[in-house]
């Protein structure tokens, strides 16, 4: 087999000439290679995330570049109770989120984890949620929320559970939670596959092990299966908070950041003030808001990620 | 002794329970688009109907989505930019993936990171610059204005995941090659390429949906309504002040969601395992 690969490739011709050799160095064609993906994201990813924090100390509006303005805009979003509002928010938002997606994907994990029929099927119909775009779906979750014709307040009212409909995204507190309900929904396909490939990595002789031992199904999954899950859970919470965090589509969609703005977060106070109000600036420093936030939880999941090794 | 009456009830307790409703949650809003699509307007808002079905099923929804909207030029724009976009992300990332996972020149290490990191910058942080950035390229409402913008978000999700097919490929492989006398090219073409399909199918597919779904970028980037994508024209076109064609809205969700849902149904083995590869590494 060898041999004839070896005879095939005898003639030489390909790398004698000059360019040959030179496409033949490792340094040169790894450079190559790397070239047009690097050109493209330093001039479409790296150059606008300067130029962000650039028209963020700027009054550009759509059209016209600005004035240097130093800080101003930050202090007067500092000073502008509706980003803080905005801000408790997000917050709120990511952390509820995420807490109950991580609760209910590994609840899934486990579940899928069983041997049952049609387990391929049915693993793969739950991520639908996570691959249909998202926005087409929030059309779905406007649709079963609304004041009159809504699934939920029909379903309840005949269950004799309320007499009248309740209009989920007409009150604040009902909103922040319908839209956290969508995001949970959406994001917990992606915690339960991940977790789910984390489950079928957990060898079965240390569950056999800790069967002989007499463990519990509790004491084997706090001793067992969570401290190996660790690593992986991390990783999928930190791309989930960051996700959560700079979320625009969601809340755009079903809420417009309202009632009385109990929805807007980040995302959608960016967009309102740069696009709608055409203030680059003022909206580019909304957006940086997040910057802060996506680099904290980045460190943090490095440093409990390296803590495992 | 397997099938005991009461080890039925607990696994139906700690699991057929469980799993159904799960079931349930993760896809009745799909149900609920799939028979809203369907159904006539009279059924539609008669409130003394059950909403759960229907007994008169119409193609009017979708019939309107196709002649009384610019819907076909959106599903056109869609596809059109997701495979412009999809196209150009895997080549690039093909190739700076094998140069960073396996040429291994100086400075690949801290390059991978990078780009890693890359990943991970929300398209909120940027989608303001890009604005600025499009507008002085002359290409405000213009697909191009897309194609050139979602490889941002496409190339460092590639790589990443190309890399790890990369580093599932035996050096021994090349390294013989490379005795026999092929050049790193020919050992690209001849040996990388074709064990590297799955991986190359899994990006492509990734970045297909992924484009598909993009909303953010074309919401800011286009105006005009037949230059809009799925995603956003759907919002924009099918409420019209206070009224919400819901009927032709679901239509529009479900018609959207299709040809996403039929990618992906067809490689979701390959789709799976690349979720759960680019997340363990």
């Amino acid at each position: 087999m060898s041999a004839v690969k070896a005879e095939a490739a005898v003639p030489p011709a390909p790398r004698a000439t000059a360019l040959g050799r030179f496409f033949d160095n490792k340094n040169v064609l790894g450079v190559v290679f790397v070239a047009p993906a690097v050109l493209i994201l330093l001039a479409l990813l790296t150059y606008p995330f300067f130029l962000g924090i650039y028209l963020s100390l700027t009054d550009a509006i759509i059209g016209r570049g600005g004035h240097f303005v130093g800080l101003a805009n930050y202090t007067g979003l500092l000073g502008d109770p509706l980003f803080r509002l905005v801000t408790f928010n997000t917050f709120l938002y990511t952390t509820v989120a995420c807490t109950c997606k991580l609760i209910l994907g590994l609840a899934l994990a486990i579940v899928l984890n069983r041997e049952f029929m049609g387990k391929r099927f049915i693993r793969a119909i739950v991520l639908l949620p996570y691959i249909v775009p998202t926005v087409l779906s929030a059309i779905s979750f406007w649709w079963i929320y609304d004041p009159t014709f809504g699934i939920i307040s029909y379903t309840l009212r005949h269950l004799g559970l309320i007499g009248h409909n309740i209009d989920f995204l007409g009150d604040p507190g009902l909103a922040r939670g319908a839209l956290i309900a969508a995001n949970v929904w959406r994001g917990v396909p992606f915690y339960a596959i991940g977790l789910l490939a984390g489950l079928q990595t957990v060898p079965g002789s240390l569950y056999e092990a800790a069967a002989i031992d007499g463990a519990g199904g509790w004491s084997v999954f706090r001793h067992i299966t969570m401290p190996l899950l660790r690593p992986l859970t991390v990783v999928i919470t930190m791309f989930s908070v960051i996700q959560t965090f700079a979320d625009f589509q969601l809340p755009w969609v079903i809420t417009r950041g309202g009632p009385n703005n109990a929805t807007h977060l980040y995302g959608t106070l960016a967009f309102q003030r740069a696009i709608q109000g055409s203030h680059l600036g003022e909206g580019a420093a909304v957006a940086m808001a997040i910057f802060p936030v996506l680099l904290l939880t980045v460190i943090v999941s490095f440093k409990n990620l390296r803590r495992e090794d | 002794m397997r099938r005991s009456p009461a080890r039925l009830a607990a696994r139906t307790a700690t699991f057929y329970l469980p799993l159904g409703a799960f079931l349930v949650f993760l896809l009745f809003p799909f149900y609920w688009m799939l028979v809203t699509a369907f159904k006539p307007n009279a059924d539609l808002y008669n409130p003394r109907l059950s909403p759960f079905w229907t007994w008169h099923p119409t193609l009017d929804h979708v019939r309107f989505l196709f002649t009384q909207s610019h819907y076909p030029a959106w599903l056109w724009n869609t596809t059109w930019v997701a495979v412009a976009s999809t196209l150009i992300s895997v080549t690039v990332s093909l190739l700076a993936a094998y140069a960073i996972q396996r040429l291994r020149f100086p400075g690949s290490g801290g390059l991978g990171i990078a780009i890693f990191l890359t990943y991970l910058v929300p398209p909120i942080i940027l989608f303001i610059p890009l604005a600025d950035i499009v507008f002085h390229l002359r290409l405000f409402d213009s697909l191009w204005a897309l194609t050139i913008t979602y490889p941002t978000f496409l190339i460092p999700f590639c790589t990443w995941l190309l890399m790890g097919y990369f580093k599932s490929i035996p050096r021994e492989m090349e390294e013989s090659a490379r005795i026999d006398g092929a050049s790193w090219l020919g050992v690209v073409w001849r040996i990388i390429l074709p064990l590297s399909l799955p991986g190359i199918f899994s990006s492509t597919i990734f970045a297909f949906t992924l484009s598909w779904n993009e909303y953010l970028y074309a919401l800011v980037f286009i105006t005009s309504p037949e230059r809009l994508t799925v995603p956003v024209g759907s919002i924009i076109e099918l409420v019209t002040g206070d009224v919400y064609h819901w009927g032709p809205l679901m239509a529009a969700a479900l018609v959207g969601s299709i040809p996403v849902a039929l990618v992906y149904s067809f490689f979701v083995e390959h789709y799976v395992s690349a979720l759960s590869g680019a997340l363990k590494d």
